[in-house]
């Protein structure tokens, strides 16, 4: 029976990971560039939600939908100011700005919001499953992560597939150059991308801070740099490998705490990540392509 | 599309850069919360610095820290001063981080410190105390509770230590029989943790207890509680000993709420401030006991008054951070009277002076009980211990 627990708080634990490992290769598949200002967008997402819901007493839902507004702004205004004049530099270039731009959005919120943690209150209205006479208990969080997670994999991936902006995007991955030549604004198109990775850096903040209930201005960085392994993990840049990657991370980092050491279980799952790496080194549902000669 | 594979494989290397960079962000702060009272020319005054936390994880105790230590010294100074000098004090950030903490030390040694009065928070308190010892500077910390932020000769505490604290908690456990069976949840990569839970276990041998469960954490893995918790859930634990600071055990209240388990919990100093978290359901925290030196509803007289002034002055009810603060500043005054120590003396000699004299006083203050505090030539405070209950959202005397 504790395996079933422990296998459901792995569960609950990875599918925080992959709604936001989700918005990591959205963006890296796009745009081919990894932004680590993402963990960091979500830490602001989670202030807006702590704010307008617990502090203005908003309801839950619209705080949220307020949330996924003040992120877009800020995903596509950072996009437009920072990443954009870059388009042309090498990508370490860009790299590094990211991880610029993450210093900055943290050191602003410790300046705005003060280092003091805040407890959130969670935005799911229920309470969760108790089965077996009370042995096994399901969080309304984990219930509400995971279907989201499934929620926000289809619909990308439909996006993607069947709408023409989606295809824009498609196409300005495979090569930009060639995109443009097709009249398809290459611009316009990664502006989009930035504004769909930002929205779901903000639900991802609202479900974070609902299952972990701890807000502080580095709240996002290490679930942050943890979903970007998961990304790798599944294959970046593939929308259902970065949800197989969350859950499958979240799961090995549980399971290993549980029944090896549960102060390895960090060093476990980089090993397991290592491993997984050398023997196939586009992730598990990565995809190999071949350059053209 | 090989260029981006390539590119990948630097970018993991990466990762763990920008993972051990991910906790030094954020250099805010360190001077604007400096606060100092009149300024006199040196020599006239002692000037006795503190450092502290008052922004970050751990501000509660900072704060706490720097109002009563300001607290104290407005008294002492209206009552006359130290050996007729008055006392000018200057408090720093370090946001508990040993690197900063450091940096505000030599802050305050430009300034003119001749005593410092911190700091307060354990890590940063040993890389400070290292610095101290260079300088033979005295250093009294109110609640640098790891053995080795006393373990030179110029440094004293006035908490007890963390085996202390560890033992203490595992005696009192025994002899009031709150459980028979004790798990354990701890951080690995935190000193004051791991160093209450060596003694504690240790102890836990002697006393009519099992320790059943055991289980770690690391600063980077402190969000999910829930296989811990289930661990001890399956052993069948009634108790759960936390010796961690209170944002994490504030998640792992939640989280065994929200599991269905409802053991007692028990915590050690670092839980206090647990009812001041921001928007934290106090309900969580019904039960929760704690091993703490003071309760702000004792009702003699010192206390009261203390609690009071406190309250009127910082809109709070003071923690026990606070107490032991305003005992150190106490103690540092009735040091310095009995080595006969003047203003125009160099740190230096001050220590030296002041050294022995601590050994002699007897400080009977907030947190020393009937019988007062009185300190071994090793630093450490010789007090009885308390524990208090958390009722109503409030600490209660036990």
């Amino acid at each position: 029976m504790s395996f079933i627990s422990y296998l459901i708080n792995g569960l609950s634990l990875g599918s925080v990971y992959a709604i936001i490992a989700l918005g990591y290769t959205m963006v890296y598949g796009i745009a081919k560039m990894l932004n680590f200002a993402h963990g960091d967008i979500i830490m602001i997402g989670g202030y807006v939600v702590f704010f307008s819901a617990s502090s203005a007493g908003m309801p839950p839902l619209l705080a949220v939908l307020l949330s996924v507004i003040v992120c877009t702004v800020l995903g596509v205004t950072i996009e437009r100011i920072a990443y954009k004049p870059l388009r042309e530099a090498p990508s370490l270039a860009v790299l590094i700005t990211a991880i610029g731009v993450s210093y900055l959005l943290q050191n602003v919120a410790l300046l705005l919001f003060g280092a003091n943690p805040k407890s959130f209150t969670s935005v799911v209205p229920f309470s969760g499953l108790s089965l077996a006479g009370g042995k096994l208990n399901i969080s309304g969080e984990a219930i509400v992560t995971i279907l989201s997670g499934i929620v926000i994999m289809v619909g990308l991936s439909v996006f993607i597939k069947r709408t023409k902006a989606g295809q824009a995007m498609l196409a300005v991955s495979e090569d930009k150059g060639a995109a443009q030549l097709m009249g398809i604004n290459v611009n316009g198109t990664i502006g989009l991308t930035f504004a769909i990775g930002s929205a779901l850096a903000a639900v991802a903040g609202a479900l974070l801070c609902s299952a972990y209930p701890t807000l502080n201005p580095y709240t996002g960085s290490m679930p942050g740099i943890k979903a970007f392994v998961a990304a790798v993990f599944g294959g970046i840049g593939s929308i259902p490998g970065a949800m197989i990657g969350g859950i499958l991370l979240g799961v090995i980092e549980i399971l290993s705490k549980a029944y090896i050491s549960s102060q390895l279980s960090d060093a476990i799952v980089f090993s397991v990540l290592i491993i997984v790496l050398l023997v196939k080194p586009t992730g598990i549902m990565g995809k190999k392509i071949n350059e053209k000669v | 599309m090989k260029k981006s594979t390539k590119f990948l494989s630097l970018l993991l290397a990466g990762v763990l850069t920008v993972g051990s960079l991910a906790g030094c962000g954020g250099d805010k702060a360190a001077s604007d919360s400096a606060s100092s009272t009149e300024a006199s020319a040196d020599g006239e005054v002692f000037k006795i610095g503190g450092i502290g936390p008052t922004t970050g994880a751990a501000a509660i105790y900072g704060q706490a820290v720097k109002n009563a230590m300001e607290l104290a010294v407005n008294e002492i100074n209206e009552a006359g001063g130290i050996n007729g000098a008055q006392v000018e004090m200057k408090f720093e950030d370090d946001e508990h981080d040993a690197e900063k903490s450091v940096n505000a030390y030599n802050t305050l040694k430009d300034w003119g410190m001749q005593a410092l009065l911190g700091t307060v928070t354990s890590t940063p308190c040993i890389a400070v105390a290292a610095e101290a010892t260079n300088d033979n500077m005295f250093l009294l910390t109110p609640s640098g509770s790891a053995v080795d932020c006393v373990a030179a000769e110029n440094a004293f505490r006035v908490c007890f230590s963390d085996p202390g604290q560890g033992a203490a908690s595992a005696q009192y456990i025994g002899e009031n029989k709150l459980a028979s069976k004790v798990a354990v949840i701890y951080d690995s990569s935190d000193v004051y943790s791991s160093g209450i839970y060596e003694k504690f276990a240790a102890e836990a041998a002697n006393q009519e207890f099992e320790i059943v469960s055991a289980e770690a954490f690391t600063a980077d893995n402190n969000k999910d509680f829930s296989t811990q918790l289930q661990k001890a859930k399956d052993a069948g634990a009634e108790l759960v000993f936390l010796p961690i600071y209170y944002t994490e055990a504030a998640l792992i209240l939640g989280q065994a709420d929200k599991m269905g388990y409802d053991p007692t919990f028990f915590g050690c100093d670092g839980m206090d401030g647990i009812l001041t978290v921001e928007n934290f359901d106090t309900a969580l925290a019904e039960g929760v006991m704690l091993l703490t030196p003071f309760a702000a509803d004792a009702d003699d007289e010192a206390t009261q008054k203390f609690v009071s002034t406190y309250k009127e002055k910082y809109g709070d009810i003071p923690n026990q951070f606070a107490a032991d603060a305003y005992d150190g500043m106490y103690a540092i005054k009735a040091a310095f009277e009995k080595a006969e120590v003047t203003p125009d003396m160099s740190a230096s000699d001050i220590c030296e002076a002041v050294k022995p004299a601590m050994t002699e006083i007897n400080v009977k203050g907030l947190t020393g009980g009937e019988d007062g505090i009185t300190w071994t030539a090793d630093g450490e405070p010789n007090k009885s211990p308390k524990a208090v209950v958390i009722k109503d959202g409030a600490y209660t005397a036990m």
